[in-house]
């Protein structure tokens, strides 16, 4: 009994070894690029790594399908190389001779990329599957774009500028215009008063003589 | 007895020695004057050190050889640059007038001189204020982390990168496509690009306030615009300096190799490249020079102005290589990067057995295994050549948008080194600028085109907005290549003609005794025999012969140009196309037009003066 369980045993796995090759149709090849992520840091690529591997990929396929019960044993992975890359296929769990499709694996790594890739602390290109490219994050378009906001600074204070000087300039030639009549102004006020020694002769004791007030303005020579 | 051509009513037209000590005196002129020395200096420094001293010196001497070509460029300098200046300081600090009124005074049949230089600077300012206006857009983009030319946007349903951008490099995409937005051709061209004439706007606005008074906001703005230059080219030195692989940018440019002494072109190019520099014949630094004191040593000026920009030319020399040796290890590494890896993937071999030093050894062990050649061969690798790298791209627009850029995009904190960076060309450019307008505004107003009574404000005000109207071509999608045509040929012939018929006038129409005695009545010596042979021979005859070689190279060759065509067989390298047939009509336009100029308006003025006995 023990006996035919075991070859049951091998069995399977003979048959899952033989559903995994290198450049099967259903299969990916996988890369990992750990120390140039990773530098002092990297760690090593041993028998837990691979079967975090193997853990990840099958909680990719649950959240894929959402009802069928993969295990870490429908992972099959071979020819394993020490550049650290190797070959899975996902193993259908109600039937354990047929693969899961292609298009069906791709479609379950590209929904839980990003947790793949935090497992391991690598990227989109440092953890390669090979023939599944990485998808874009839709760019982030801000409203108004960041060179606008600049340009919008520089000529507002440039404009405000301009109008600036246009305007003092303008307000300058005024006052030249207005200093000019002043003076003249001036001038006729101050030949009109009549002034002893400079004093105004409401301010002196005595009578004011108006008389010759105005003559300052006939007599001139 | 020296050779002066006769100049009947010389002294009618010009103030005599006595007039412009009593001018001097009591200040009785009404023309502006510089608040001190340095506003001046640095006016003239500015309008000397430019773009070129960027991103045309350091081409030259790395592709004429290097550190030998020091040797003409400097003789060319002492030749050529030099008396030249000292020329155009001398008669403006004499004349005190601008360019259109020291030709009309020398002789009235010379006032085309003057018009030819006020029709250069318009035109010459209006494509330089867009390289301008190309700088400021870099300059409102470089405020966002990651810099937009860093790396290619995805395309449309987010399949991938966009094509264009991933056969050529994102700094090629952002800058042909996102700024430029190129047709194929000059004669596709296409629309307004609405964010350029934004830009384009920008600069004019920015050019009028700080020349909306004349040299009385220009002297203010200089102290910022020809100052900080200097301090950001330091500070990119000392980074530059920091990071790996500058040394053989630097290596690279100044290896001398002195077999290229003989070859013709590279004295040519040595004679035009110390002629632009200088910014002659624009009629700006006459105009600078008249709003000197009569007494001002133009001698020294003249010395210490050439000088520095000839100093400014070798250190940004260095600035720039050691920026572009950086970048070009930078793609060497990668490039060896990416054959290091294909190897490792191709044979599944762990990480780190073969790296930069022992990949030849490595090759050689591989391609002795079984199936090695084959796969190797498959892989198609890259030759890694670093010498290719450091000679890529490296002059002009595409020196400063596109080399340049990718290498700040390597550095930490990219965006504060692409603000720094575009923050110095703007001022290198705007200092230039200050000087074209004052060499179109100048002479406008001496012309009496416009009524007496508009100031100096109206006046600059319409010369800026006629630029940027005329500029709105550049703005197009094939602008581009406009701006190409004109920098070849508005800039060029006209600015030799002016140049020499300056000469000729100074020396041998107003007379080269009245000039001596001037110098000596305005400085306190006269000008020594280095002076004299220098501008009644020697400078003449350099410019005449670069003129030559220019015109006959010119005329003699089909004209072409380089454009950017996506779907075109070599893309991502530029085509090179033919100038349709009708450009050769706006080639003779920009260039003849001013350089026709000169013997037009004397005709004319015969013409007037024998129909019509009018005086002259």
């Amino acid at each position: 009994m023990l006996g035919k369980i075991l070859f049951l045993l091998c069995l399977a796995s003979a048959l899952a070894q033989q559903l995994c090759q290198p450049g099967a149709s259903d299969g990916y090849k996988v890369r990992l690029s750990i120390k140039t992520a990773l530098g002092d840091k990297a760690y090593e690529w041993n028998e837990n790594e691979m079967f975090l591997f193997r853990a990840t990929l099958a909680f990719a396929m649950r959240t894929y399908f959402n009802d069928e019960e993969f295990n870490v044993s429908s992972i099959v992975v071979c020819s394993e190389t020490e550049r650290v890359s190797f070959w899975f296929v996902v193993v259908s769990p109600q039937n354990a001779t047929s693969l899961v499709a292609k298009t069906d694996v791709e479609n379950a790594v590209r929904l839980s990329r990003h947790r793949i890739n935090s497992a391991f602390l690598l990227t989109d290109s440092t953890l390669e599957f090979v023939g599944i490219s990485p998808t874009f994050a839709t760019p982030v378009a801000p409203d108004t774009p960041p060179w606008l906001i600049v340009f919008g600074v520089v000529m507002g204070a440039v404009c405000a500028g301009i109008i600036a000087l246009l305007v003092s300039s303008v307000v300058q030639k005024r006052r030249k215009k207005t200093g000019k009549t002043d003076d003249e102004d001036d001038e006729e006020e101050m030949q009109g008063k009549v002034e002893q020694n400079g004093i105004a002769c409401e301010n002196l004791d005595g009578v004011c003589n108006r008389g010759y007030s105005d003559d300052e303005r006939f007599t001139k020579m | 007895m020296r050779l002066v051509l006769p100049n009947p009513g010389l002294e009618d037209r010009i103030l005599s020695h006595q007039d412009l000590e009593r001018l001097e005196k009591e200040e009785a002129g009404d023309r502006p004057k510089w608040d001190n020395k340095a506003q001046y200096l640095l006016t003239c420094v500015g309008f000397c050190v430019g773009l070129g001293n960027v991103w045309r010196f350091p081409y030259l001497c790395q592709s004429h050889g290097g550190g030998a070509f020091m040797i003409p460029f400097l003789i060319l300098l002492v030749l050529e640059g030099i008396p030249l200046l000292h020329l155009e300081f001398a008669i403006g600090q004499r004349l005190r007038k601008g360019s259109v009124g020291v030709w009309t005074s020398i002789n009235p049949y010379l006032t085309g001189v003057g018009i030819a230089s006020m029709l250069v600077s318009f035109l010459v300012g209006m494509y330089y204020n867009t390289i301008i206006a190309w700088v400021m857009w870099y300059f409102f983009n470089s405020f966002q982390d990651p810099l937009p030319w860093s790396q290619c946007p995805p395309n449309a349903n987010l399949t991938g990168l966009v094509s264009e951008c991933k056969r050529s490099s994102p700094v090629d995409y952002f800058w042909y496509r996102e700024t430029l937005n190129t047709s194929a051709a000059i004669d596709e061209s296409g629309g307004l690009q609405w964010w350029m004439v934004l830009c384009l706007i920008a600069a004019w606005t920015v050019l009028y306030i700080c020349c909306i008074r004349g040299i009385e906001t220009t002297g203010k703005a200089v102290y910022i615009t020809s100052t900080l230059p200097y301090v950001v080219l330091t500070i990119f030195l000392i980074r530059g300096l920091t990071l790996k692989g500058s040394v053989e940018g630097i290596k690279f440019l100044f290896t001398p190799d002195l077999d290229e002494l003989m070859n013709p072109s590279t004295w040519l190019d040595a004679g035009a490249q110390v002629f632009y520099s200088f910014s002659l014949a624009f009629g700006g630094l006459i105009s600078f020079s008249s709003y000197n004191s009569v007494h001002n040593n133009c001698e020294q000026d003249a010395v210490i102005i050439s000088i520095i920009n000839g100093c400014t030319s070798v250190f940004s020399a260095t600035v720039i290589y050691s920026i572009i040796g950086f970048r070009a290890t930078e793609r060497f590494d990668d490039c060896n990067n990416e054959n290091v890896i294909a190897l490792l993937n191709a044979f599944d071999l762990a990480e780190g057995t073969i790296t930069d030093s022992n990949i030849d050894e490595m090759l050689q062990t591989l391609n002795s295994t079984a199936s090695g050649p084959e796969i190797i061969h498959g892989l198609n690798l890259n030759t890694c050549n670093l010498r290719t790298f450091l000679s890529e791209g490296v002059e002009g627009t595409g020196l400063a948008f596109i080399v340049f850029t990718e290498a700040i995009t390597k550095m930490p904190v990219s965006p504060l080194w692409s603000i720094l960076f575009f923050i110095m060309l703007f001022c290198l450019g705007l200092s230039t600028m200050f000087g074209s307008i004052e060499g179109v505004v100048a002479p406008l107003q001496e012309l009496k085109i416009f009524p007496q009574n508009w100031t100096k404000e109206v006046l600059t005000g319409i010369v800026c907005l006629s630029s940027l109207l005329i500029a709105l071509i550049f703005a197009l999608k094939s602008g581009s290549y406009w701006l190409a045509l004109f920098d070849s040929f508005a800039g060029s012939i006209p600015l030799l003609i002016i140049a020499f018929c300056e000469m000729i006038a100074v020396a041998y129409i107003y007379g080269i005794d009245r000039f001596n005695e001037d110098i000596e009545f305005m400085i306190g010596h006269k000008p020594n025999i280095f002076w004299q042979a220098s501008w009644r021979v020697v400078s003449p005859s350099i410019v005449f012969v670069i003129f030559v070689f220019y015109f006959v190279t010119k005329v003699n060759a089909r004209l072409m140009y380089i454009a950017w065509d996506p779907s075109s067989v070599n893309f991502p390298v530029l085509e090179t196309l033919f100038y349709p047939s009708w450009i050769y009509v706006i080639i003779f336009l920009l260039a003849g037009i001013p350089s026709l100029l000169v013997p037009g308006v004397a005709l004319y003025k015969l013409f007037q003066k024998w129909c019509c006995k009018k005086a002259i």
